[in-house]
């Protein structure tokens, strides 16, 4: 596809932004989920709650509190302000952190649905066989839960991508640093430039339409297969 | 014969968004004014006394002035638009969508260089700016906001353009730039004159004298609509009596 004279900065931002975002998101939604589809404790419905609030939330609102959360006069911004030298907000790393925290639902849900469908059965196997807890869970339930795993980092990813409202908060706009795909089409329609928004946000579109046709067709032949 | 309750809750409920969404603008002597967000506060005020003055009611629909402006031009019902710059109303006199000669001036915005503290103790000046011993500066995007490009051209005025350009972060409009700044996420901030007005803060900061930007002139102006014409003229001129030009002075703003 033929850019024209469009920036092409924001399009690596914004891709580099939904790699290190998804990325992440494994490490830390994986382990949620899995106590999440496990536990029997009382505050499971709070923790899941919690997990699903930027589903309902409007970004704005979100945008809002981790404006808050991660201003230098804050104990997060001013850790991070001494760890790193840097503000959190107006940063790459602050658009990865507070994009983890809207998309995490995304990489939640689907392995949550994988690990209960998965069941105690297997995993009690295993254990009676020997197999440590960590074991089990990598050697039984990932494999069984592969499909859940690749629709969860789709998901993930693809919802980055789009993701508005928090990053105009938190971001900054910073051309070249903060200043995200959506954001730049954004900027385009405001200031009236149609044919550069027109060439990003069809490229958006016809790549976001691509992964959720790629995911749907991919889960209904797992679900052929089960049933 | 009783009908299932269902059913009934299902009709009231009918009979109820019926009732809710019938136009407000039905009634008589009614002037549904368009206003900048920025000057939505004020406005309120105004219409209060507007409203005391004469026999008419006022609706305020505040939002952006690029998207009221937008919504006007697809023939959303307002009769007066309080656009935060100039450019936008001469636009619609020119599409048609206003009503030619009615332009006016009812605000000058000025900007405040501002570091966030509410008690007006920190001395701020152009010296600050050029010290750059700050991270963050915040303007409004001087390509979406009025209030940016003035906050631009300050910086011009000073020199400081190139020097600061790592340092600059972007609000969307002038009330996000204020987040910024007053969140502790940005250091430093131009902002506008009315916000810290509104904060109970309006001597703080520095306030950037008006040579060092081209006005920041807002305009309002009259929309071509056949209801409700004489109290939206009535309006437009109650913001000229000497009444309005107090309030809005006292809000941190200019008068012409």
């Amino acid at each position: 596809m033929s850019l024209g004279a469009v920036d092409p900065t924001p399009i690596w931002i914004t891709l580099q932004l939904a790699t290190c975002t998804t990325a992440l998101l494994f490490l830390v939604g994986t382990p949620i989920a899995w106590w999440l589809a496990r536990t029997r404790s009382r505050i499971r419905p709070v923790v899941e709650a919690v997990t699903s609030l930027p589903l309902v939330l409007p970004p704005t609102v979100l945008g809002f509190y981790l404006l808050i959360l991660m201003s230098p006069d804050a104990p997060l911004g001013r850790f991070w302000l001494t760890l790193t030298g840097d503000t959190l907000t107006f940063s790459f790393s602050g658009l990865v952190f507070a994009s983890m925290l809207y998309s995490l639902p995304f990489m939640v849900q689907p392995l949550v649905a994988a690990f209960e469908g998965v069941g105690r059965g297997p995993i009690e196997a295993a254990a009676s066989l020997g197999a440590p807890p960590f074991d089990a869970f990598l050697r039984v339930a990932v494999p069984l839960s592969k499909r859940s795993f690749l629709t969860a980092g789709v998901l993930t990813f693809s919802h980055t991508l789009g993701e508005f409202g928090v990053v105009l908060m938190v971001g900054g706009n910073i051309p070249g640093a903060t200043r995200v795909l959506s954001i730049a089409i954004y900027d385009h329609v405001e200031t009236l430039r149609y044919a550069e928004a027109h060439t990003l946000a069809a490229g958006l579109l016809v790549f976001s339409f691509a992964v959720l046709v790629l995911v749907y067709a991919f889960d209904r032949r797992a679900r052929v297969r089960v049933g | 014969m009783t009908r299932p309750p269902g059913k009934r809750r299902f009709a009231t409920w009918l009979i109820f968004c019926a009732l809710a969404s019938s136009p407000a603008q039905a009634l008589a002597d009614e002037v549904v004014v368009a206003v900048a967000s920025n000057f939505a506060s004020i406005a309120e005020a105004l219409a209060d006394r507007f409203e005391a003055e004469s026999d008419h009611a006022v609706n305020l629909v505040a939002g952006s002035t690029g998207k009221l402006y937008a919504q006007i031009l697809r023939g959303a019902p307002f009769d007066v638009f309080l656009a935060a710059d100039a450019l936008r109303p001469r636009r619609l006199v020119s599409e048609g969508r206003a009503v030619e000669g009615s332009r006016r001036v009812y605000a000058l915005g000025r900007l405040r260089l501002w570091s966030g503290d509410t008690d007006g103790v920190a001395a701020l000046g152009p010296e600050r700016l050029a010290s750059g011993d700050f991270r963050h500066l915040a303007i409004a995007n001087p390509a979406l906001a009025p209030y940016g490009a003035a906050a631009h051209q300050v910086l011009q005025t000073l020199a400081l353009e190139e020097r600061l350009e790592g340092r600059l972060v972007f609000g969307e409009n002038i009330g996000q730039t204020y987040a910024l700044v007053a969140s502790g996420n940005a250091e430093l901030g131009l902002v506008a004159a009315s916000q810290l007005v509104e904060a109970g803060a309006s001597s703080a900061g520095w306030l950037v004298p008006r040579s060092h930007h081209a006005p920041i002139r807002q305009e309002g102006v009259l929309l071509s609509r056949e209801e409700g014409l004489e109290a939206a003229h009535a309006f437009l001129s109650f913001l000229a009596s000497d009444d309005a030009r107090r309030l809005i002075e006292a809000a941190g703003y200019e008068v012409p």
